[in-house]
């Protein structure tokens, strides 16, 4: 082997910084966010971001830790909820109350994941929607949630106290930076050396524990970390609809995460991306089909099983040999 | 808390792995009957046995990835029998499996570096880039260069044949430079040259280090081991060299019955 070819598949075996196609992706991309608002409604793209943020959220725990969550309303939905309720009868400023959204949904996810990683494959998932499904009733119970109608005109207010969020265009570019910033953060934790550990365990357990790793550390670990980068999705939406309802924490919001995932391709860095903006422009493009959006991703999803497993982004990636 | 220990007589020398009355149940089913087992330091020893003899369970009792029934374990004279797998690797028995385990979504090179990322401890640090870990690359390519596998250090484990796949699971555990090796049919699903460069490359870590091997491959067993112990029907039915255990007229019928099954 010449000493050329040599550095070159090192390079490939073992490669170190961000490659330069994820560096030009995330670039591209965030030019086009830029100019986005001006092209198309706000609102709408600050739900696609939203749902970016939390499909990349589940794909943390799923794509790169193994490990299948049916129960991630209950991070988004709790979020979501306490973000709206310390904002409007608390009178928190948004990023307070955004902070306090997210921080319940880590505690919740460290309560519910500390019991669920005690369970393997289908398992682990039931005990997440079980717990999700124990979220949901309380959120119907409780007092303060408001019950069906669930908490509403939930005042934006002023960021830091002079932004003020209460202009769509604006609260759109304060979204950017959050939804950015989360998905740059997600991207750091899968190329660090917990990130590594992350995909030993989703390839192979029982190896990765004769290497004499404590799995179940990691994986509460990167359970909680999804948890609250779930609970910051669902926070940052409360603020964008100034409405947190009973559909954030119900079982269909956690399938459609799932299905988001599944259809841009799991363990992908772009496909949940990818699979929030399709879906989300589906359910926006068709609202007026009424329950027929719901049989429209049954079938999405049904195909995308069948015959596309590795999701959009994961067949672009076979096809092209290019990590994405 | 000190137990009854007594080592087997028949063996001389410093006994680093001791199992006695080892014992696994499934659901009435017996899978290890008392088995005890003395392996000496530095030693290599062969576990043989024809198939379902139990010879895997006990890799999986030894490394507690089944809790045995009934039974102690001692290493290195200290009580592990209730030990969880990892602290038992992390005292320096590593294991390979029967069915290969490599990491497959990650580069040959990435299998042998999550080995010799044990050494930095826990890596919870999820803020720091991976580049941290470039101070293992010089190490895990020269490991995967004595396997043989230089040339696919980049290719994906998944995509190996079944050979390199275990070559690359020896080089993996090697990473840990544990003071003993579990191996469990290193060599089965091999082509004759890659059972000749993992002979000798078993016989070369075995210099300093204490290897306990199933393999079915008996002319290996004889080239290599320095005490066999064969297992039949989850009980040991013989142990000694290989030229006494040849012998053994039980072991002959074992597997000449097995064969017939
Ligand atoms: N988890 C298990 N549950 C039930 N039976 C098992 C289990 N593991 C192994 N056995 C049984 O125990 C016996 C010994 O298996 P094993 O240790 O794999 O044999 P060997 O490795 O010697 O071929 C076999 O009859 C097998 O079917
Ligand atoms: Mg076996």
């Amino acid at each position: 082997m010449s000493v050329e070819t040599q550095v070159r598949s090192q390079a490939e075996a073992l490669p170190v910084g961000t490659p330069r196609l994820h560096i030009i992706i995330f670039a591209v991309l965030l030019v086009l966010l830029l100019i986005a608002p001006f092209v198309l409604y706000p609102v709408f793209l600050m739900k696609v971001l939203c749902f970016a943020l939390f499909a990349s959220a589940l794909n943390l725990l799923l794509g790169f830790g193994g490990l299948l969550s049916f129960g991630h309303a209950a991070f988004f939905g709790s979020a979501s909820y306490i973000t709206a309720y310390a904002a409007k009868d608390w009178g928190l400023s948004p990023e307070l109350a955004i902070l306090l959204g997210t921080a319940a949904a880590a505690a919740l996810g460290l309560g519910i994941g500390a019991l669920a990683i005690r369970r393997q494959g289908i398992y682990f998932a039931m005990v997440t929607l079980a717990f999700a499904q124990m979220v949901f009733f309380f959120a119907v119970q409780a007092p303060f949630t408001g019950g069906e109608d669930g908490i509403q005109a939930v005042p934006r207010g002023h960021m830091f106290g002079f932004i003020d969020l209460s202009s769509d265009l604006t609260l759109y570019f304060v979204v950017l930076v959050i939804v950015f910033g989360g998905l740059l953060g997600i991207y750091r934790i899968i190329h660090s050396p917990f990130g590594q550990v992350l995909k030993a365990i989703r390839d192979n357990e029982p190896r990765l524990i004769s290497l004499g790793y404590k799995v179940q550390r990691y994986k509460l670990a990167v359970f909680v970390m999804s948890a609250t980068l779930a609970g910051l999705a669902g926070a940052t939406k409360a603020l964008v609809f100034q409405l947190a309802s009973l559909t954030d924490v119900y079982w269909t919001m956690s399938g459609e995460v799932v299905l988001m995932t599944l259809l841009g391709g799991m363990g992908t860095v772009f496909g949940p991306l990818v699979g929030a903006a399709a879906l989300v422009t589906m359910e926006n493009y068709f609202a007026g089909l009424g329950a027929w959006v719901t049989v429209l991703q049954g079938v999405i999803f049904v195909i995308s099983v069948l015959l596309f497993r590795e999701g959009i982004v994961g067949v672009i990636a076979r096809l092209t040999k290019k990590s994405l | 808390m000190i137990e009854a220990f007594e080592p087997n007589p028949d063996t001389k020398g410093d006994i680093i792995l001791s199992a006695r009355d080892l014992t696994k149940r499934f659901a009435g089913f017996v899978a290890v009957n008392g088995v005890n087992l003395d392996i000496e330091r530095g030693s290599i020893h062969a576990l043989i046995g024809p198939n379902g003899a139990g010879k895997t369970t006990c890799f999986n009792l030894l490394t507690k990835f089944l809790q045995p029934s009934s039974g102690t374990i001692h290493f290195n004279g200290r009580n592990i029998t209730d030990l969880p797998s990892a602290d038992i690797a992390r005292l320096g028995v590593v294991r390979s499996f029967q069915i290969s385990a490599v990491f497959p979504r990650m580069s040959v090179a990435e299998n042998v570096r999550i080995a010799l990322q044990r050494r930095r401890g826990d890596s919870f640090d999820f803020w720091r880039a991976q580049r941290v870990l470039s101070d293992f690359d010089d190490e895990a390519l020269r490991r995967v260069d004595e396997v043989g596998l230089s040339e696919f250090s980049h290719v994906m484990a998944g995509d190996l044949s079944y050979g390199r796949k275990r070559a690359l699971e020896i080089a993996t555990t090697l990473a840990l430079e544990p003071e003993m090796m579990l191996l469990d049919e290193p060599m089965a699903g091999m082509a004759q040259e890659d059972v000749t460069r993992i002979s000798a490359l078993i016989r070369t870590i075995s210099a300093n280090r204490t290897i306990l091997m199933v393999e079915h491959n008996l002319s290996v067993v004889a080239d290599l081991s320095d005490r066999i112990t064969v297992l039949a029907r989850g009980e040991v039915l013989a142990e000694g060299s290989y030229d006494e255990v040849s012998k053994h007229p039980g072991v002959v019928e074992a597997y000449i019955g097995a064969s017939h099954e």
